[in-house]
């Protein structure tokens, strides 16, 4: 992992006295809440539907288990709201149905980062000192900025992987932090990058992805794609460079940058992200940035450009950890040996399946800690269960792990004989769910329970789907597929890149929502990223289970077997069309409305 | 522009009252680099916000600055907020005009927050 120097130290306890000081000067009325609404929210401060919600930045998603102690510490201390506010709260949701607001968690994001939901405005300066005490701040997790930049969540450790993205990233997260001239964009401001072959971070949707790949000569260097998101008009990003020289990434992205602060739209914030302008200006983006990019080196110098004693220097952060006192293994043995407990225990073989990912190491594993459960919400942790993550990954993961953009947290340093051990550890604390990428690890906002902007509620959504689908054998059979819900348009539950999307909508004061299918994220479980498309009329809550069962049973109908699996839903969806699927979704709201 | 030097405070008054010579005042929508001729002869070039969360002025300070070579002084006017100041400086603003009511304390206060940044600022400097 990336180790913080002094630099960045002071820095972070800077910003933290920054914030205390405008936090100060707000409360005495010297700040305006006008002026100090950008100012907090450029912190990770957004005012929510009951109290505030503070959003931590993970940068490209690596966690230590100094940091989960803290954040459990957090979850612990101050997520929780005065009296007075958490019986409004309760009070409020118990109208729309929801009995149940969990206090004392953390909720990891489709972008990686964590958020709280309880913890009183008056007390955020105290949490920006205690997250900086171990480098964490919410610097650019919201606003109209440069966000936290995104990563692959095998980084340096998948067996798929052409270079480490994460030098790259670092240095991204270096140069985008405070940038005094990107600070007030016309919106905001998404990077994600991979080093690998299958795409995990979903780059395509990002306003700029980057992969990293090798050309015809052997160079390193970025596909760069720019104009990807999500909301209102879903798009996913246009190829600007087919292959940059990543010595020149810094000075493009800035290229990309400027060209939007001057000349993206201001005047109506649905068509304010850069992928309008791209769309809009078409060629004439790409020519304005292309010719920013040789101004930015050839006039001003290349002031970005980074060195290799500048990369090396950063790499040197991410060597692989030393396992210190791990005796030589036998993998044949060890391999025996796991079969025979998978055997002798199905869950722990099944868990092995679907969590359990190869290495770069053939000694090691690649292990996902599933989030996805009944009676809590997806991505949702205790501050209870954060302290055991961070006790687990001391224990089998070298202190590192890392939180996905499916809101699960993976342990990449895993050794083959601690496999079982950890699954124990795991089972006991309720994180051992066998259902990566299966219909159940579904990704969720915290829609309408929490979320100010939602249309409808997400949680009660994925809860009721997560009842239906509890049978592990039938899970398995149904196979992998992506199932996203967002609470509203804003699709921070990446709806549109969903094989099946739920968008809440609100119609006449009630919740109802629009279902999609044939969405994907760019990953290898779909073919490239694209938007999914509306079955129909949008469904009532009660009716979505069936509707989901209908589309499922449309999958199973239809699904051909392939050479060494059966065919996955996504590749029915795509060999046979949409109308079988929208026709089932719509017979199962036909049926239930004659209930 | 040395970074050295640290951005003018200056109220409004003073600056309703001030003689500057050549002034050439941008909006945000103007392009600096269409406007060559005039930026060559300022003495001073304004770029008003007209609203502090609009930020087109930092990349019109960094073309007048980087492209052109305006050496002159760079105010910003309109709805400057405090908080901003260490970005407009960094930027190659080398004045901003305060809003009435703001006290010059909390302003300055505004500029020693950090003792440095990763990124060089417009004149090169880290």
């Amino acid at each position: 992992m990336y180790k913080y120097t002094e630099f960045d130290k002071t820095f972070v306890h800077a910003r933290a006295a920054q914030f205390r000081n405008q936090l100060e000067r707000w409360q005495v009325g010297k700040l305006s809440e006008d002026e100090f609404r950008p100012l907090r929210l450029q912190n990770g401060w957004y005012v929510q539907r009951h109290a505030p919600m503070l959003r931590v930045a993970v940068p490209y998603g690596e966690l230590s288990s100094d940091q989960l102690r803290v954040l459990s510490r957090i979850a612990n201390e101050f997520d929780t709201p005065e009296p007075g506010i958490y019986r409004d709260a309760l009070e409020a949701s118990s109208k729309v149905g929801t009995l149940k607001l969990p206090i004392r968690h953390a909720h990891f994001t489709t972008r990686t980062n964590v958020q709280f939901n309880w913890i009183p405005l008056s007390k955020a300066a105290d949490v920006m000192d205690l997250l900086a005490s171990v480098d964490m701040h919410g610097i650019q997790t919201s606003g109209n900025c440069i966000r936290n930049i995104s990563c692959d969540e095998r980084a340096g450790v998948a067996p798929d992987e052409i270079a480490d993205p994460r030098p790259f990233a670092e240095v991204m997260r270096q140069w985008t932090t405070l940038h005094p001239e990107f600070a007030f964009l016309p919106r905001k401001f998404k990077i994600a990058v991979t080093g690998a072959t299958e795409d995990r971070a979903a780059t395509n949707w990002h306003d700029v992805g980057l992969r990293l790949l090798f050309n015809a000569a052997g160079e390193l260097g970025f596909r760069v794609t720019v104009g990807g998101g999500m909301g209102r008009t879903p798009m996913t990003g246009k190829i600007l460079r087919e292959f940059l020289p990543w010595q020149h990434i810094m000075n493009y992205i800035e290229a990309v940058v400027r060209v939007y602060n001057r000349y993206g739209r201001r005047d109506n914030k649905y068509k304010a992200r850069i992928k309008i302008l791209v769309k809009a200006e078409g060629q004439r983006y790409i020519d304005d940035v292309e010719i920013e990019f040789r101004e930015i080196v050839d006039n001003d110098g290349g002031p970005h450009t980074i060195s290799q004693v500048e990369l090396d220097r950063v790499t040197a952060s991410f060597v692989p950890p030393e396992l210190v006192g791990r005796k030589a293994v036998d993998l044949a043995e060890i391999g025996s040996q796991l079969d025979g407990y998978a055997q002798a225990t199905p869950m722990f073989g099944r868990w092995l399946q679907r969590n359990v990912a190869v290495h770069k190491d053939p000694s090691m594993r690649i292990v996902t800690l599933s989030f996805k459960r009944l009676h809590q919400a997806p991505g949702d942790a205790s501050a209870d269960q954060l302290e055991l993550v961070a006790q687990l990954v001391d224990r089998f993961s070298a202190g590192e792990a890392r939180v996905t953009h499916t809101q699960n947290i993976v342990l990449p340093w895993v050794r083959v004989e601690d496999l079982f051990d950890l699954w124990q550890s795991a089972r006991d604390a309720g994180l051992a769910s066998a259902n990566v990428h299966l219909l159940t690890d579904m990704i969720a906002c915290p829609g309408g329970d929490f979320c100010a902007l939602a249309n409808a509620r997400s949680i009660p959504v994925a809860e009721a789907i997560t009842q239906r689908y509890q049978d592990l054998d039938e899970l398995d059979d149904i196979g992998e597929i992506d199932l996203h819900i967002s609470g509203c348009i804003n699709s921070c539950g990446h709806h549109h890149s969903g094989h099946i999307g739920i968008l809440g909508v609100d119609k006449d004061g009630k919740e109802w929502y629009q279902v999609t299918i044939g969405g994907t994220d760019g990953s290898g479980r779909g073919e490239s990223a694209r938007p999914g498309k509306v079955v129909g009329p949008s469904f009532s809550a009660s009716e979505v289970p069936d509707v989901i069962e209908a589309l499922i049973s449309t999958y199973l109908q239809n699904r051909r077997p392939l050479e060494a699996r059966a065919e996955r839903f996504i590749e029915t969806l795509q060999r046979i069309g949409h109308e079988p699927f929208k026709n089932a979704a719509n017979e199962a709201r036909a049926a239930a409305e004659t209930v | 522009m040395s970074v050295t030097a640290r951005i003018k405070l200056i109220s409004q008054a003073d600056h309703a009252q001030e003689l500057r010579g050549n002034v050439v005042r941008l909006s945000n929508s103007d392009d600096p680099l269409d406007l060559k001729a005039e930026i060559t002869t300022a003495t001073c070039v304004e770029l008003e916000f007209p609203s502090f969360t609009d930020g087109r002025a930092y990349s019109q300070a960094y073309l007048l600055r980087r492209r052109l070579h305006f050496v002159g002084d760079l105010r910003a006017t309109g709805d400057v907020l405090v908080d901003q100041l260490i970005q407009m400086e960094r930027m190659g603003f080398s004045s901003a005009v305060l809003k009435e009511g703001v006290e010059v304390a909390d302003a300055y206060r505004q500029l020693q927050q950090f003792t440095g940044f990763y990124q060089r600022d417009v004149s090169g400097q880290s």
